[in-house]
This record gives C-alpha cells, structure tokens and sequence, in this order.
C-alpha cells in the first residue's frame, strides 16, 4: 500500500475550509477535526476517460455556436504536471467561464449584464502524452457578487481536473496577470502561499499568442503525485 | 533527485458549474444488488445545500473498481445516485467514496458511505479510525418502506456533522 499513496498536501498549498473574510464558507466549513484516511485502492483507482469521448469543437469555445462570440479571442494552454514533475497524460479537463461581459449563461446568474448567443462558456479537453491542453475561448468578464460591500471577482475560468486517481481530483479557477481586482478577492487571497496563489495567475506568453488572431496564455496545473520510492530518492 | 512541484491549489466550484459539469448517472456495470442511494446535504442552519456536486466512485458487486457517478443537489439538497451495492474491496466493508464540491466549500470534502447493518463494518480499517460516537453519519440507512432505498445525510458544520476525511 505505501509504495502507491500519494503525497500530503503541505501547510499553506491549499486554502482552508473556513475562511471567513468569504461569507460562504462559515455555513459549509467542517467544525471537526477531519479523520486524516490513508490512501488505500479506494483513494488511488479512478475513473479514466479517453480523448475520444471529446467533440471537434469542445476545446474551442468561440465555435460553439453559429457566430462568433464578443470579446477579446485567446487561447490557453499549458501542461498537467505531478509535483515530481512528471507528465499527467489522459487527464479530463473541463472548464466554464461567463461572457466577455462578465454573465454566465445559467438561470440563477442575475448579474445585469447581457448574454452572448453565441457563446455557451463550457470546453472539454483531454490532455495528451506530454500533458499538453490547449483551449481557444474568449477572454472572461469580472462581475459583482454579494460577498461584502462592492465585491467583484476578478476575471476567471473554472477549471475541473481528473488526474490518475480519486485522490488527484482538482476544481480550481485560473485568473489573468496584472488583474487589479485579485488583491481585494477572498476566493484567491485564502491560499495561505503567495506561491500557491502565482500558481493560479496564468502567463501571458508571446510565443503561444498567434499574429493577428488571439493574444496566448500559459497556464500549468500541478496535481499531487506519488511519493517517491527510496529508489527514487 | 525528483524536482518536487509545489500543486495548484483547490479554488470553489462556484455556483454556476452546472453549465459544464453535466451529470453522470450512468455508473456503468450494475450486476449485483441494485439500489438507491438517496443523498441529502444541509449546511450548518440545517438549510438544504441545493447547489452542491457529489460525485462517487464505488467497486461493483465483486468488489472491483470503476464506477464513477456525478450529480448536483436539487433544491431539497437532494440527489438519487442509481447503483448497485458495492462488494468489500480486500479488508475493507462495502462502501462508496464520496467528494463533495459546493460554493463555500474551497476545496472539496471527503466522506464515504458505509451501510448500517453491513457485519463487516466491524472489522473496517477505516471506520476503525473513525470515534466510535461519529460512526452513525458514515452510515447510510435503509427506507422503511423500501429497502433497496438507502438514505444518506450530509451534514456541514453542525454538532452533528458528517465525518469529513483528510486524503
């Protein structure tokens, strides 16, 4: 069994689950203690998808429908690594987003902003045998919530990741460099590391950034991976 | 020497994944006992949680691992996983493996769900990690009426809350 358990989160990479400065987690935060499980074939088996379970046009959201969506055109794309730095292929990747004007396409999103027909906000992608994903989407708009007085989240997109396993599984969002609502965002300033945080800001990046069509931004993900054996150490 | 990568860190699910997170209810090969596995979540007020996202993972009847189900709260904080009862993977009682995703919650929660009744839960590894007083919200229970029904309440922060798990 310890030959295949993954590594421990370590204090301060990941946020809390309470953490009041957003209002949400004091009703939904554990009181308790949790029960620390150790990693048995329950923790380290999980469903696996395969890339032809993806559509033509899953990864690229700005063809979804009939027209082009408003906004600015980009692409994202990066590498699913381990954090021993080792490839993640096969992994499922699945990310949402609003409009360009900062409104989801879903019922209970009042913001008063206006949808987009042409643009649903959801792609799926599979990563390939490097790890490598690649979206083409249109950049996502802030909007205001009811967190605290003149709240807005920063722009983002949702990402859902499935690694290798049932432990590996990863929800999380991405935001832009040089956003200036990210000092003032609860949802991000709770990871307690300023390099947990850079980890969620994506890059932009001249060379994925194609002339005259989208500007392009890195965005690497790093799931938890095995622990190394001693042969490794 | 492995080069070890600090991980991206767990952001919430927000309120509005339901445009992309679509639901899995078919969780492939259900030989064996079919049931309903009946969820329920409520938040520390004990309101529903209707814009929660659980999703299983669970072995078949011969204990065997690869059925994957995802669904999302109504707004009764309900969701009806249809499934067969998982057989004991080596030492372990049956049991079915839970995350819960939800707006609040940062990262997700882990539970699982064990049947009240089952003679191996005594022997379990697991709930033997567990305080013996804390056992009861692991349990799902059968419907008086129906016993093919199985409830199982989640309860966030309360005096009573499920056992949540550090994976």
């Amino acid at each position: 069994m310890s030959q295949n358990t993954y590594r421990r989160h370590a204090p301060g990479d990941q946020p809390p689950y309470l953490y009041k400065q957003y209002a949400s987690t004091v009703r939904r935060a554990p009181s308790k203690p949790l029960i620390f499980l150790p990693h048995t074939l329950s923790e380290t088996s999980g469903p696996i998808f395969r890339p032809s379970a993806i559509g033509e046009t899953d990864h690229d959201l700005t063809r979804q429908h009939a027209g082009e969506p408003q906004g600015e055109r980009i692409i994202v794309t990066g590498r699913v690594l381990d954090d021993n730095g080792r490839a993640v292929p096969n992994a499922l990747i699945e990310i949402w987003q609003t409009n360009a004007a900062g409104r989801y396409r879903h019922a209970k999103d009042n913001h008063q902003a206006p949808l987009d027909p042409n643009f649903t906000g959801a792609g799926r992608a599979v990563t390939d045998e490097n790890g490598i994903y690649r979206f083409v989407t249109i950049k996502p708009g802030a909007y205001p919530w009811k967190n605290h007085h003149n709240a807005w989240r920063p722009a983002h997109i949702h990402f859902s990741l499935f690694g290798p396993a049932f432990c590996t599984r990863l929800i999380t969002q991405m935001y832009f460099p040089g956003d200036p609502l990210i000092p003032f965002d609860p949802v991000l300033q709770s990871i307690p590391d300023e390099k947990g945080r850079q980890r969620l800001v994506a890059k932009f990046d001249l060379d994925t950034t194609q002339p005259d069509w989208a500007l392009g931004y890195q965005f690497n993900i790093v799931l938890r991976g095995r622990e190394a054996t001693p042969f490794e150490k | 020497m492995i080069m070890e990568l600090i991980p991206t860190p767990s952001q919430t699910i927000g309120p509005f994944f339901h445009i992309c997170l679509t639901p899995q209810t078919d969780l492939g090969d259900l030989t064996g006992e079919r049931i309903r596995l009946v969820c329920r979540i409520l938040d520390g007020d004990g309101t529903p949680v209707n814009d929660a996202m659980i999703e299983v993972w669970q072995a078949g009847a011969a204990g065997e691992y690869g059925r994957f189900g995802r669904l999302c709260t109504n707004e009764d904080g309900v969701c009806v996983f249809e499934t067969a009862k998982p057989g004991r993977v080596a030492a372990q009682a049956p049991h079915v493996n839970v995350q819960i995703f939800a707006r609040g919650l940062l990262k997700q929660l882990f539970t699982r769900i064990y049947f009240e009744g089952e003679p191996s839960n005594l022997n379990d590894p697991i709930l033997a990690l567990v305080p013996e007083d804390r056992r009861g919200t692991l349990m799902a229970r059968p419907n008086a009426e129906d016993s093919s029904v199985w409830n199982f309440e989640i309860r966030l922060c309360a005096d009573s809350e499920t056992v949540f798990f550090d994976v």
